[in-house]
């Protein structure tokens, strides 16, 4: 729906179409809140994935982060639904209609506290979906209160400082059963970029925690998750490199220095080691990495874990290809014979 | 003197002792004769060691609803027998295990002693299997005492435990063992008895849950997600027995259907909605805690019109309350649910036939007005044994309602919104993802017709009157209530659900006993159809049946109809967790009468 006049010289993707066919309405968050970032590189990425929106589904709960759905892929149906229960609406419409792509978007409070319980059992489905975490560590919507990944000794704007450990999504993620996790900082466009193509190539639950400062409300001195503290802070765990099925790989690493990931649809995830023998398919070795960065004070970012062929909920449920949402009455209601039969059987 | 097909058969046991087989045996032998029948257990919330009655009413009038007074009790459990003794009417018959030594407790009550210990050793050497069949050893000494055809009562073990031939030969020798013990050792048969009848050929019995089952299945359901609670599980658990067996894909073998238990019930209707709104027939079946958790998503459905079912097996509330005890304690609250202006659609089954069928329509009207329809079943309806007439196979096809196709967009252009009320009925159109239809964004906050955020106050107004004037649409595609008018008759009584079989077997008693003629109007649905206006005005006095405290159904009344027409109505009110039955009803309009 873009009004940009069209010329000749204009960029498109492999399916012909420009970068202004993936935005969505104008943003209404604040000027610098760190879920706007997230929003653009979620454009660019549809966009340089060349996936056509209208396979897209958008979820999300509710918050700030979450109204960021109807700021990108217009063409694409979405979903704002109640606070902290996207991971029950996106498994509905995936059962619903599992030929398409969901992308779900919630804050940490979403996520983490009223949504955790459906957080863990979307994990634990394995359920294909994109699910980002737009982590600021407060609730932005109501003004700033800590939200569960608020640091110990991390202080709000009004100088109460938080006394509880914060949840870490993504180890959780680990343990609980998802397929890909990553950690991805706002203000990080590369990897960022990177994180949600390779989530776009993977079928099966993507959790990507992405640090997103709230400007308003937790940018101050004294908060862990503010952009000074972040951008000092972040542990790049090494370079994310992805190439799409569809492009010529063209990737030179040096022997032994990067793990080649292949993805399912035949895609490939280049992750630079931090250290020789780490190995994203290791479950224990992310958690220790994680469990270690956080010990310094410092948080890790990149793809953690990743099992490109792990069954996917909706796989699992060996469901006919037609979407459910299409089948016809012919397919879903037995014969009269059957009627019949149950009322022999009930005589 | 002896009494025919007209009493009701308690059977006093343990929770967890086996005796389900038993007790519907002797259901289906009776059924089998031709007589009418009813079953209801009136069982703990507990696995086992609980005790636990199961009541068999035969009535060759056809009543099926429950029956007060116990008319032949079986006492098989220690714990309840001197109460349960102590409770009957002088006159009536015990049928005990000689030990409990209850013959000692009255003098004005026929007693049978029999030795079941002693007879189950003797026809099961296994001493582990004893307590197993040790209550098919009742059904052979009933069988003689009432002259139930002992043929009839193999065949109904036939078909109960099918096709297990052990089992068959153990609980048939222990059938025999009985009947012979009472041939024996009682010099003639009881008072009551079952003679054969010819009133039901073509019926079939039934749990309504099960029947419920069976509608989603025909009704085209894909998407099924649920959360355990007594006693709904016995809906979604029939229901994936069903879907399994007749909704496979015959050419590649795969699912027309997904069925997920899911981690409560908030996520369950969160799923149904998600799936609703990609464009499947999404279900969930709950009971009262889980109405109560699913609010928030309630008022989602019907503010952002988001297609769904929900039925709710009720139960006695509030809080826990009694989880396996009957009620329609939620009527108002489901008719209401969740917070700001919200009304949704509810389908009131009366019988375990329209438990089947209203599970049919439930999916067609929900898509039809793109909302959340509630079918109010409830313990009574959904748990328990009941006859039934055969079901009718669905005549009309699938009706998916307002979903754009290629040639409605194009006719609709650019006039088209979400919201957007184009053809009058306050129903606008809706587009589903994954189609040549244009695509929205669907929110809980505010928006206007095109399905753009609105905060103005003219937008939010808008949309909830059309909201309001889509209920009275829903008027004219829920099922009307089935109306008998008498001549002359100055009360009228309305009911609905499960109280319907007590309030007709009333409307006789208060005919025959009392000289009374009524009408009767049975709802079943809400928004109410002018049909309940007119009903009401027809008559001097009109009494609401039905099984809660605070008048639900009439509060609902309270809030929709003119004033005039209120003040003809009055409660007839029963919640005391058993099955609502005739004479309660009757007692309760006779009193009001002032009779
Ligand atoms: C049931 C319910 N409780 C409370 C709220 C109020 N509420 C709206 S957003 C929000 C927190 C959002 O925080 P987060 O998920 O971290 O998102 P952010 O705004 O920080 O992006 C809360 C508590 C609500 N909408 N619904
Ligand atoms: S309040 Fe915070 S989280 Fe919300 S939009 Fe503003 S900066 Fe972003």
């Amino acid at each position: 729906m873009s009004d940009a006049p069209s010329t000749p010289a204009k960029k498109v993707n492999r399916l012909g179409l420009d970068l202004a066919s993936y935005r969505g309405s104008k943003t209404t968050l604040c000027a610098g809140c760190g879920h706007n970032a997230i929003t653009e590189r979620i454009i660019d990425a549809f966009y340089e994935m060349g996936i056509d929106a209208k396979k897209v589904l958008k979820l999300s709960g509710i918050g700030c982060s979450s109204k960021s759905p109807a700021y990108f892929l217009n063409q694409a149906h979405g979903f704002n639904s109640v606070h902290g229960r996207m991971p029950s609406v996106a498994t509905g419409a995936m059962l619903a209609n599992a030929s398409m792509m969901a992308i779900g978007v919630s804050g940490d409070g979403d996520t983490g506290a009223i949504g955790a319980g459906q957080f863990m059992h979307l994990m634990r489905r394995n359920l294909p979906i994109i699910y980002i975490v737009e982590d600021n560590g407060c609730y932005g919507l109501t003004k700033g209160q800590f939200s569960p990944t608020a640091d110990q000794g991390s202080k709000a704007k009004n100088g109460v400082v938080n006394e509880l450990p914060p949840l870490d999504l993504c180890a959780l993620a680990i343990e609980l059963g998802a397929s890909f996790v990553a950690r991805s900082f706002s203000g990080d466009k590369k990897q960022l970029l990177s994180i949600l193509k390779a989530a776009i190539a993977h079928k099966g639950t993507c959790l990507i925690d992405v640090i997103s400062p709230c400007v308003t409300f937790n940018d101050h001195e004294g908060s862990t998750k503010s952009y000074a503290y972040v951008k000092d802070h972040d542990e790049v765990l090494g370079e994310v490199t992805f190439v799409p099925y569809f492009e010529d790989i063209n990737v030179e690493y040096e022997a032994g220095s990067t793990t080649n990931v292949k993805m399912h649809d035949g895609s490939h995830l280049y992750l630079r080691k931090i250290a020789e023998d780490y190995n994203p398919s290791d479950k224990m070795a992310a958690i220790h990495l994680l469990h270690d960065t956080a010990r310094r004070g410092e948080f890790a970012t990149g793809v953690f874990y990743i099992e490109p062929d792990k069954e996917d909920f909706t796989t699992s449920l060996n469901m006919v290809d037609t979407p459910l949402a299409f089948l016809t009455t012919e397919q879903v209601r037995p014969p009269k014979a059957v009627l019949d039969q149950l009322m022999d059987g009930l005589k | 003197m002896s009494v025919v097909n007209d009493f009701t058969i308690q059977v006093a046991t343990v929770n967890g002792s086996g005796s389900q087989t038993a007790n519907l045996v002797l259901l289906r032998s009776i059924f089998q004769m031709g007589v009418p029948v009813s079953g209801k257990n009136l069982f703990p919330s507990n696995i086992a060691g609980l005790p636990t009655w199961f009541t068999i009413r035969a009535n060759h009038r056809g009543y099926i609803a429950r029956k007060k007074e116990i008319d032949l009790l079986v006492a098989m459990n220690p714990e309840t027998a001197k109460e349960d003794v102590l409770s009957l009417e002088p006159g009536r018959t015990v049928v005990y295990d000689e030990p409990l030594k209850l013959n000692a407790l009255r003098d004005d009550l026929k007693f049978y002693p029999v030795p079941f210990d002693k007879i189950v050793a003797e026809v099961c050497p296994d001493a582990k299997l004893r307590r197993l069949v040790k209550n098919m050893i009742y059904d052979g000494v009933l069988a003689r005492l009432l002259s139930i055809d002992l043929a009839e009562m193999e065949k109904a073990l036939g078909k109960q435990l099918g096709k297990k031939p052990k089992a068959m030969e153990l609980n048939g020798n222990a059938l025999k063992a009985g009947f012979k013990y009472a041939s024996e050792n009682f010099e003639a048969t009881d008072a009551y008895k079952i003679e054969r009848l010819n009133k039901t050929a073509g019926q079939i019995l039934v749990e309504g849950n099960a029947a419920a089952a069976m509608g989603c299945m025909f009704g085209g359901a894909t998407v099924v997600a649920w959360y355990p609670i007594t006693p709904s599980s016995s809906l979604p658990e029939s229901l994936i027995g069903y879907l399994r067996k007749y909704r496979m894909d015959k050419q590649t073998g795969k699912a027309t259907f997904a069925v997920v238990q899911a981690e409560d019930e908030i996520a369950a209707i969160g799923m149904v909605l998600g799936a609703g709104w990609a464009g499947a027939r999404a279900m969930t079946s709950t009971s009262g805690p889980g109405i109560s958790l699913m609010s928030e998503f309630a008022g989602l459905s019907y503010y952002a019109e988001i297609p769904g079912v929900i039925f709710n097996v009720q139960r006695v509330g509030p809080s826990t309350g009694l989880p396996t005890r009957t009620a329609q304690g939620d009527i108002l609250f489901a008719a209401l649910n969740s917070h700001g202006d919200t009304r949704h659609p509810l389908l009131l089954p009366g019988s375990v036939e329209e438990c089947f069928s209203m599970a049919i329509d439930s999916f067609d009207l929900s898509e039809r007005l793109q909302t959340l329809v509630y079918v109010m079943s409830d313990l009574d309806l959904g748990m328990n044994t009941w006859m039934s007439p055969t079901f009718t196979y669905p005549d009309k096809p699938i009706d998916r309602g307002k979903v754009l196709d290629e040639a409605k967009v194009r006719e609709l252009g650019a006039s088209w919104g979400r919201y957007k009320d184009v053809d009058g009925d306050a129903v606008p159109w809706r587009s589903l993802p994954d189609t040549k239809a244009p695509s929205f964004f669907t929110r809980g906050s505010g928006h206007n017709a095109m399905a753009v955020y609105s905060e103005r106050p003219d937008d939010y107004q808008n949309n909830l009157d059309r909201l309001a004037r889509k209920f009275v649409t829903a008027k004219s595609m829920v099922p009307a209530p089935v109306v008998n008018l008498r001549n002359g008759a100055k009360i009228g009584i309305v009911a609905y659900g499960s109280s319907s079989f007590a309030t007709e077997e009333s409307r006789d008693q208060l005919r025959e006993q009392h000289g009374i003629e009524t009408s009767y109007l049975r709802l079943r649905a809400y928004p109410f159809t002018a049909d309940l206006d007119d009903f009401i005005r027809r008559h001097e006095r009109v009494y609401v049946v039905e099984q809660n405290r605070d008048a639900q159904m009439l509060g609902l009344m309270k809030m929709d109809l003119d004033a005039s027409l209120i003040t003809k109505l009055s409660s007839v009110l029963h919640y005391n967790g058993l099955p609502i039955d005739a004479r309660s009803i009757t007692d309760g309009i006779l009193a009001k009468e002032g009779k």
